[in-house]
C-alpha cells in the first residue's frame, strides 16, 4: 500500500451530457513510469486534471502516499508534490524562463528573487540534461524548449508525481529521445511519472505499466512485458488497426503549386526560408521531411498567405500575392496548421461555428450574407461531427472544451469538406489516436486519388513514408534533396536532414 | 503575506452574471447614499427624489425617455465595437461630430431645403457620416499603424469637443444669442416630429429601431458572423480569409456612425441649437450601459432607460437637496468599479492568508 504514491479510487466526472470519467481506478507506484492510453476523448486529460486540482471529481477519492488527499486547486496539488505539464502549455510568452518559474511558485511574491531562481535552474538543467537558459524569453523558444521549461518548473517545485499530457506530440524524434532520458533520470531520483501518448512505440519503450482507457472507463492495466502494439491498439479502439494504408500508384497531373526562390523570415527576425523552390503536381503527395525548426512553419504559412515573403508562389499557373489568404482559399487551398488552437480555431465560439469559419470566404456553403442565422449551420455540422467521429456532448460546446484530438478533427473536417485541390497539412495526425490517424490517412489518400495535390509536412518519418509519393528534405530553409518514400533510403534521408547534401535520387 | 489568485473551474453562468450586475448597481447606490449622508443630507430622501419623479410621473417619464434617447444611440455604438473587442471609448466625440454635422447641414449647407422629408434624412446621413469618419479614423490608425484604439478614440474626443467649442464661441455664434456661445436655432424642416409640448420626439423610437438593426447586424448577417470570429481570435480570422483590418475599420465606422446619428437626433429632436457642453457625458455613460447590458442590444434598451431616469433624477436631487450634479459621475464610476470587481470575482478566487515571516 505505502508503495503507491498515488491511488485513484472510483473517480467519476460528468460534464453536461457526457460521462468523462466512469469509476476510474488507477495506482502509481514509486519510481514507476505509468502510461495512459486511449482514444481521443476517452477522458485521459480530464482524469489528470482531476489529480492536478483543475477539475473536481464528482465522486471518488484520491490518496497520496496512502493518505486521503483533498486536492481543490493546482496550488494544493503542488503542495502534495504533484506537478503537471498540460497538453497546451501555460507559459507567459514575453517573460523569461526564470520569471515563468517564479510565477508558478506556490505563493505569489511581489518581488521574487530571480537570481536565486536562476542559479537553481542552472543546477537543475545540468543535473537532468535539460538545455535551456534561464534568461531566454519564452517566445524565442521552440516548442521542445518550452516543454523543457515546463519540466524545469516541476523539478524546481520538487514534484514527486509528474503528469505529462502528450509531451511527445510536439517533439521531434530526437527531442523525444532527450525527454525519455530526462524521465529516466527523474525516476532515478525517486519521482513517479504518468505519461500520456498516442504513440504506441514510445509507450512500450518508456513505461513500466500501461493503462488503457475507453469511453471514460479503464479497460485494462498491463505490464509492459504483456503488451505489444497490436494488443494495445485493439484494447484502445476495440478493433484491429491497419496503419499501412493501401495506395495505388500516383496518377500525377498538371502542376498545381510551384514555389520559386522563396525567402521568408521567422517571428524572431532572421530568414527561416532561404531561396526555397519546390513543385507539387495534382494527384501526388509530396512529403517534407526535416528536423523541426528548419522552416517548416514558415514554408506552410508563406504558401497559405499568412506570412510575408519574397519570391514566387504560383497556384494553377497564377502568381499569388503575399498575405492574401482569400485568393488561396479561392484556388482551393486547405491548410491544417501546426498550432490548431492558436491559428485554426476560435476557442470561445461553439463547435458548430468552428466547423464553418470559412463559410463565406469559400465555396463551402451558399448562404445569404444579409439574412444568415448561424443556427442553420447546426444541421450540416451534425453531419460532419458524425462523419469525422468527433466526441462531443453537444454542438454548442465551446471548442476549447474539446479534447485535443477532437479539436484536430474539427480542423480536418472543415478543411477537407471544402474538396480542396491543394492541401497543406502540417502534422495532420498530431494528437490523434490510432483509429483517427488511420482515417486521416485514408482521407488524404482519397483526396490525392481525386486529383488533389498534397504538401505534407510532418516530423514523423514513418508517416511521411506511408503517405508520400516523393519525399523532399528541408534543411535550413532549403530543399536539400529528394528521395523515394522507402525505408531503404532512411539513412540517406537522415544524412540530408542533418545537412549533408546528396545527389537527387529518382 | 500570501495572496492566492486562482481561476475558477467553470465559466460564470448567465444567472450569476445577472445577479452580479444587479448587485453592483445596488452596492453603488448604497455607497452613493453614504456619500450623500456625509454631505449632511438625508439619503432616504435622496433615493425617493431620485426615483419617484423620473419613473413615477408622466412628466418625469417623458424626461426619462428624452434623456434615454442619446444614451441608447451611443450605447449601441459602443456595443458594436466592444463585440469585436475594440475598446472604442470615443462615443462622446462621435456624438459631438454628429451634432456638428447636423448643425452645419441645418444652418448652412442645406438651408434652402424646406421639406423635412428631405432635410431630416439628409442630416441623419450627414451626421452618421461624420461620426463614422471619426470612428473610422481610429480604426484606420489601429489597422494601418497599430495605434491602440483606446488612446486614439480618447484623443479624437478632445478634438471633437474643442472643435465644437471653437465654432460656437466663434464663427457660428448666433445673431440673436446676446453674445452667448450658442448657434442660431434650427429651421423647422430640420426638427424631428414632436409628440408632447415637453419634448417627446421621434428620436426615441428611432433609437429603439436602431437596437433592432444592431441585433440584425450582429446576429443575422455574414458581417456579424465574421465579427464573432475576429473578436474571438484575429489570427483564426485571417486564416479563414477574413480581412481583419477592413473589419476593424468597418466596425469602428459603424460604431461611430450610430453615435453620430445620436448626435443629430439630439440636435434635431431636443436642443435645436448647438452649444458647448451640450452632452452631460452620454458617450461615457454609454460604456457603462453597454457593459451592464452585456453587449445585448435589447437589454441595452432597458439599461439605457434606467440610466436615463437616473440622469433626470439627479437633476431633481440637485434641485431639491442642493447636491452637486457631479454625483452622477461618482455613481457611474462606482457602478463600473463594482462591475469590474464583480467580473473578477466571478472568474477568479482570491484568498489571503495571514502574514508570515
Ligand atoms: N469543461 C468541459 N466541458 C464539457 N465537456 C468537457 C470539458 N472538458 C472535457 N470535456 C469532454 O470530456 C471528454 C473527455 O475529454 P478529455 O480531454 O479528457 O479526452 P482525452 O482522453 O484527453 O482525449 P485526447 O486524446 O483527444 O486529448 C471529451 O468528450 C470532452 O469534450
Ligand atoms: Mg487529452
Amino acid at each position: 500500500m505505502s508503495e503507491n504514491v498515488l491511488e485513484l479510487s472510483n473517480i467519476v466526472k460528468r460534464f453536461p451530457g457526457i460521462l468523462a470519467n466512469d469509476h476510474v481506478n488507477l495506482t502509481l507506484k514509486k519510481g514507476e513510469v505509468h502510461a495512459l492510453l486511449g482514444e481521443n476523448g476517452a477522458g485521459k486529460s480530464t482524469l489528470m486534471n482531476i489529480i492536478y486540482g483543475i477539475y473536481k471529481a464528482d465522486e471518488g477519492e484520491i490518496y497520496v502516499n496512502g493518505q486521503r488527499a483533498n486536492i481543490t486547486s493546482p496550488h494544493k496539488a503542488i503542495e502534495y508534490g504533484i506537478g503537471m505539464i498540460q497538453q497546451h502549455f501555460s507559459l507567459v510568452p514575453s517573460f523569461s524562463v526564470a520569471e515563468n518559474v517564479a510565477l508558478g511558485l506556490k505563493e505569489f511574491h511581489l518581488f521574487p528573487r530571480i537570481d536565486v531562481i536562476k542559479k537553481r535552474l542552472r543546477e537543475l538543467s545540468k543535473k537532468f540534461g535539460l538545455d535551456v537558459k534561464p534568461e531566454s524569453r519564452i517566445w524565442q523558444l521552440s516548442a521542445g524548449e518550452q516543454q523543457r521549461v515546463e519540466i524545469l518548473k516541476l523539478l524546481y517545485m520538487n514534484s514527486q508525481i509528474m503528469i505529462l499530457d502528450e509531451p511527445t506530440a510536439i517533439l521531434t524524434p530526437q527531442e523525444a529521445e532527450g525527454l525519455f532520458k530526462t524521465i529516466k533520470e527523474m525516476v532515478k531520483y525517486g519521482a513517479s511519472v504518468i505519461f500520456i501518448s498516442h504513440k504506441l512505440k514510445e509507450v512500450l519503450e518508456i513505461s513500466d505499466r500501461i493503462t488503457v482507457m475507453r469511453h471514460g472507463k479503464v479497460v485494462d492495466t498491463l505490464l509492459r512485458e504483456e503488451a505489444d502494439e497490436k494488443i494495445l491498439a485493439r484494447k484502445m479502439v476495440g478493433r484491429d488497426v491497419v496503419l499501412r494504408v493501401e495506395k495505388s500508384p500516383p496518377k500525377t497531373g498538371d502542376l498545381k503549386l510551384s514555389v520559386k526562390n522563396l525567402y521568408s523570415r521567422s517571428d524572431k527576425g532572421p530568414f527561416a526560408i532561404n531561396g526555397l523552390s519546390l513543385e507539387v503536381r495534382k494527384g501526388e503527395i509530396l512529403g517534407i521531411a526535416g528536423v523541426a525548426g528548419n522552416g517548416q512553419r514558415e514554408l506552410a504559412e508563406s504558401i497559405y498567405g499568412l506570412r510575408d515573403y519574397t519570391g514566387e508562389i504560383e497556384i494553377d499557373g497564377t502568381m499569388l500575392k503575399p498575405l492574401d489568404v482569400h485568393s488561396r482559399i479561392n484556388h482551393g487551398v486547405a491548410y491544417v496548421p501546426q498550432d490548431r488552437k492558436g491559428v485554426a480555431l476560435c476557442g470561445n465560439l461553439p463547435l458548430y461555428y468552428n466547423l464553418f469559419l470559412k463559410i463565406f470566404t469559400s465555396k463551402q456553403g451558399d448562404f445569404n450574407p444579409y439574412l444568415f442565422n448561424p443556427i442553420s449551420l447546426k444541421k450540416p455540422a451534425e453531419a460532419l461531427v458524425k462523419e469525422y467521429d468527433v466526441a462531443t456532448s453537444s454542438l454548442d460546446l465551446s471548442v476549447k472544451y474539446l479534447s485535443g484530438g477532437n479539436m484536430q478533427k474539427i480542423v480536418l473536417a472543415r478543411e477537407l469538406t471544402l474538396n480542396p485541390e491543394l492541401i497543406i497539412a502540417v502534422h495532420p495526425t498530431r494528437g490523434l489516436d490510432v483509429g483517427a490517424m488511420e482515417s486521416v490517412y485514408k482521407i488524404l489518400i482519397k483526396a490525392r486519388e481525386n486529383g488533389a495535390a498534397v504538401l505534407l509536412i510532418a516530423g514523423d518519418l514513418e508517416e511521411i513514408f506511408t503517405l508520400s509519393d516523393r519525399v523532399a528534405v528541408l534543411y535550413e530553409g532549403r530543399i536539400v534533396g529528394y528521395s523515394e518514400p522507402d525505408e531503404e533510403h532512411l539513412e540517406e534521408i537522415g544524412l540530408m536532414m542533418a545537412g549533408i547534401k546528396k545527389e537527387r535520387v529518382g | 503575506m500570501r495572496l492566492k489568485i486562482e481561476r475558477r473551474k467553470n465559466d460564470p453562468t448567465k444567472l450569476s452574471i445577472f445577479l452580479m450586475s444587479v448587485l453592483s448597481v445596488l452596492i453603488s447606490l448604497a455607497i452613493l447614499g453614504l456619500i450623500i449622508l456625509s454631505l449632511g443630507k438625508n439619503p432616504i430622501n435622496a433615493y425617493v427624489q431620485l426615483t419617484s419623479w423620473p419613473f413615477g410621473t408622466v412628466a418625469g417619464l417623458t424626461q426619462t425617455l428624452i434623456s434615454m434617447m442619446p444614451l441608447l444611440f451611443t450605447s449601441l455604438g459602443v456595443l458594436i465595437a466592444f463585440k469585436m473587442k475594440l475598446w472604442n471609448i470615443g462615443a462622446e466625440g462621435q456624438f459631438y461630430m454628429g451634432a456638428f454635422a447636423a448643425t452645419w447641414g441645418a444652418l448652412f449647407l442645406f438651408k434652402g431645403i424646406s421639406s423635412p422629408w428631405l432635410m431630416l434624412p439628409l442630416l441623419a446621413a450627414f451626421a452618421a457620416g461624420f461620426g463614422g469618419a471619426w470612428g473610422a479614423a481610429a480604426g484606420w490608425m489601429k489597422a494601418k499603424l497599430g495605434v491602440n484604439e483606446i488612446l486614439s478614440t480618447l484623443m479624437l474626443n478632445y478634438i471633437a469637443i474643442y472643435w465644437v467649442n471653437y465654432l460656437v464661441y466663434g464663427p457660428w455664434k448666433g445673431k440673436g444669442s446676446y453674445n452667448f456661445p450658442i448657434t442660431a436655432t434650427f429651421p423647422k424642416a430640420a426638427i424631428l416630429p414632436q409628440y408632447t409640448s415637453d419634448g417627446l420626439n421621434l428620436g426615441i423610437f428611432l433609437a429603439i429601431a436602431t437596437s433592432f438593426f444592431v441585433f440584425y447586424l450582429l446576429k443575422r448577417t455574414k458581417f456579424g458572423f465574421h465579427m464573432d470570429i475576429v473578436g474571438d481570435n484575429p489570427i483564426a480570422a485571417k486564416y479563414s480569409g477574413i480581412n481583419v483590418k477592413k473589419m476593424t475599420i468597418a466596425v469602428l465606422a459603424i460604431s461611430g456612425a450610430i453615435s453620430g446619428l445620436g448626435g443629430m437626433m439630439q440636435m434635431s429632436g431636443v436642443l435645436f441649437r448647438l452649444q458647448p457642453n451640450f452632452s452631460p457625458g452620454y458617450g461615457y455613460t454609454a460604456i457603462i450601459v453597454a457593459w451592464l447590458a452585456r453587449l445585448n442590444p435589447f437589454v441595452a434598451i432597458a439599461v439605457a432607460f434606467l440610466f436615463g431616469g437616473l440622469l433626470v433624477g439627479t437633476q431633481q436631487i440637485q434641485l431639491f437637496l442642493q447636491i452637486p450634479f457631479s454625483l452622477v459621475s461618482v455613481f457611474e464610476g462606482l457602478v463600473l468599479f463594482s462591475l469590474i470587481s464583480g467580473e473578477a470575482l466571478l472568474r477568479y478566487k482570491i484568498s489571503f492568508k495571514g502574514v508570515r515571516t
